[in-house]
């Protein structure tokens, strides 16, 4: 079986500066791969680099085996490789339910507009916005934004989630929920990309890191060795601090 | 917005059309000439409302498919080609001039496209200005008139200006019922999200505008028809670039009455000016059009009209109960 997604040495410069640099990795069928790197790393760059928002000045991506490098955003949602957008980006005037409706009737394969309506209340239900679904899309409370953008992706019937920080500024409480929720879609069968900054999430839904610095892909591996690489923990923290840090984990 | 639609829009329209056509029949010429200016500027106004207002799209470009329709519909009847046809292939031509424009600067997103868009202006009168073994160049060209007496000559226009308006009436109420619209409304709310949900932005828009371009067209060929004469200045008049957006915006722009509201509010104001301030006219009417896009942003339509109402009323029984 080949990959669904696989991207081969992809850069992306914007000037002189290179926000992605040369990444190489293959998302596998039905993996949820966590993403991680301080901030400016590349993280959002390379989503953009993926679905055609920032096409790659080098490098190429493979979607169920077929090149598309140069595909353009909304070809990408149709073919089923969705994402979700750090900051939120809803439709303000519409409804909740116009909002999810829209993802459905352009980016899924509805028969009609009455049947996208059907989808996007069955996936607000699915990501709990059912009770909020006639409300306009710009009264919505921060979490329930983010809920917004996952249902507006769910509702393409992606193959491929890129989840791009869905889970910054919930509490402790929510991310309990937005974790249950992310095991739900998994469980669906789409194949999961998630940049994440709470270790805490990382650590319970991933199989595998990949660790993005200035750009680079410094280190790749199971969740548990990456929180104790070097060269990951000096990427967050800086050479010093970086020893201090493994010289206390190694006291205990 | 996808809730069910309301027929009122329809059976206002419906019955705005019905009084307009009326107006040869029992008003003088001088109303027949405003009837069909505002026939016009509605037309001019609705067509803007797919681009500027659904999809959110400021365009300048009104004044060049009108000029151009001008042009196309005079160079047609002066070979031959019957009013009628004549009239359509403006249409059809500057569609076609509209989609080749669009392709190049609907590419990009936002103020580009404005600035684009005033360009054409300025370009189409340059190439009419300076091709002169075909249009005449400054001169201007004689259009062949309209057979009939005055006042038939006049009702037949109106009644193909109404015919237009209606059919950029029609056009606007199926694009806001149909799977265009409700896409060109993600557009207008945010471009980036409705590139993310599927929508092939740069299709959309060019449609919206090509079907903002092709009434003011026929508007433009009908135009030439009546008068008998064109040029260049009056043709490509800048002011009409700006006039029509600001009608749209007035009325409340993105729904199907407001451009209507704002056409005729804008028309019969400017009468009123022409007829009484001859001189301060534009300055007044510039005035006024500042004050009310300041006061009233969302358009005349979005006013709270049951809240004024009921305000006089109100007070009126504040004063009878007894202090
Ligand atoms: N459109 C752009 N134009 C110019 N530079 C950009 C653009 N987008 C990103 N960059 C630069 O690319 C680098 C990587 O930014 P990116 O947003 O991808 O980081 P990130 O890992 O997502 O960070 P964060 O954790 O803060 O979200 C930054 O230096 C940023 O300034
Ligand atoms: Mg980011």
């Amino acid at each position: 079986m080949s990959p669904i997604l696989e991207l081969q040495n992809v850069s992306r410069a914007f000037g002189g500066i290179k926000a992605v640099n040369d990444v190489s990795f293959k998302l596998e069928e039905g993996e949820i791969v966590a993403l991680i790197g301080p901030n400016g790393a590349g993280k959002t760059t390379l989503v953009n680099a993926i679905t055609g928002v920032h096409t790659p000045t080098a490098g190429k991506v493979f979607f169920e085996g077929g090149d598309v490098t140069r595909q353009k955003p909304f070809q990408a949602a149709r073919r089923g490789l969705a994402r979700t957008f750090q900051i939120v980006q809803p439709f303000p005037k519409m409804t909740v339910l116009e909002n999810v409706a829209a993802s459905a009737l352009f980016g899924g394969h509805p028969e009609s507009l009455a049947e996208a309506h059907d989808h996007a209340a069955r996936e607000l239900d699915f990501v709990g916005l059912g009770h909020v679904a006639q409300s306009p899309a710009a009264s919505l409370t921060l979490p329930n934004r983010k809920r917004l953008e996952l249902a507006k992706s769910l509702a393409m019937s992606p193959k491929v989630l890129l989840l791009d920080e869905v889970n910054a500024g919930l509490n402790a409480t929510e991310i309990d929920g937005a974790l249950d929720l992310i095991r739900r879609i998994a469980a669906r069968g789409v194949s999961i990309l998630i940049i994440e900054h709470l270790m805490k999430v990382v650590l319970s839904l991933s199989s595998r890191v990949l660790v993005l610095h200035h750009g680079e892909l410094i280190a790749e591996g199971p969740p548990q060795e990456m929180v104790h690489d070097r060269k990951v923990i000096e990427a967050y923290l800086g050479p010093k601090f970086a020893e201090r840090f493994q010289k206390e984990m190694a006291l205990g | 917005m996808m809730a069910r639609k309301s027929p009122w829009p329809l059976i206002a329209m419906a019955l705005w059309l019905a009084a307009l056509a009326l107006t040869p029949v029992v008003l003088g010429n001088y109303e027949v000439r405003i009837a069909i200016s505002i026939a016009m500027f509605t037309a001019l106004a609705l067509s803007w409302n797919i681009i500027g207002g659904f999809t959110g799209y400021p365009s300048f470009s009104t004044a060049a498919f009108y000029g151009i329709g001008c042009y196309v519909g005079a160079l047609a009847q002066r070979s031959g080609v019957p009013a009628a046809l004549a009239w359509l292939a403006a249409a059809a031509f500057v569609g076609g001039v509209s989609f080749l424009i669009g392709a190049i600067v609907l590419r990009l997103k936002g103020h580009y496209f404005a600035i684009g868009s005033i360009a054409l202006v300025d370009i189409s009168r340059l190439v009419v200005s300076s091709w002169g073994e075909v249009t005449g160049g400054g001169n201007g060209l004689n259009v062949p008139l309209l057979q009939g007496r005055p006042p038939e000559v006049s009702a037949l226009v109106l009644y193909v200006m109404l015919g237009i308006m209606a059919a950029a009436f029609l056009a606007n109420v199926l694009v806001d019922r149909s799977r265009l619209g409700f896409g060109l409304r993600c557009i207008e709310q945010n471009e980036d999200a409705a590139d993310m949900v599927g929508i092939d932005t740069t299709r959309y828009k060019i449609a919206a505008y090509v079907l903002s371009a092709v009434f003011p067209g026929a508007v433009g060929a009908v135009y030439a028809s009546w008068v008998g004469y064109i040029d260049p200045t009056d043709s490509f008049d800048i002011l009409t670039t700006v006039k029509v957006p600001v009608m749209a915006m007035l009325g409340g722009a993105g729904t199907l009455l407001g451009p209507v509201v704002g056409a005729v509010s804008f028309v019969l104001l400017e009468e009123i000016f022409w007829a009484n301030f001859l001189e301060w006219n534009r300055a007044i009417m510039g005035a006024i059009v500042v004050a009310l896009i300041f006061f009233l942003p969302g358009g005349i339509l979005k006013l709270d009209w049951r809240a004024i109402l009921r305000r006089p009323s109100r007070r009126k029984a504040a004063e009878r109960k007894p202090g």
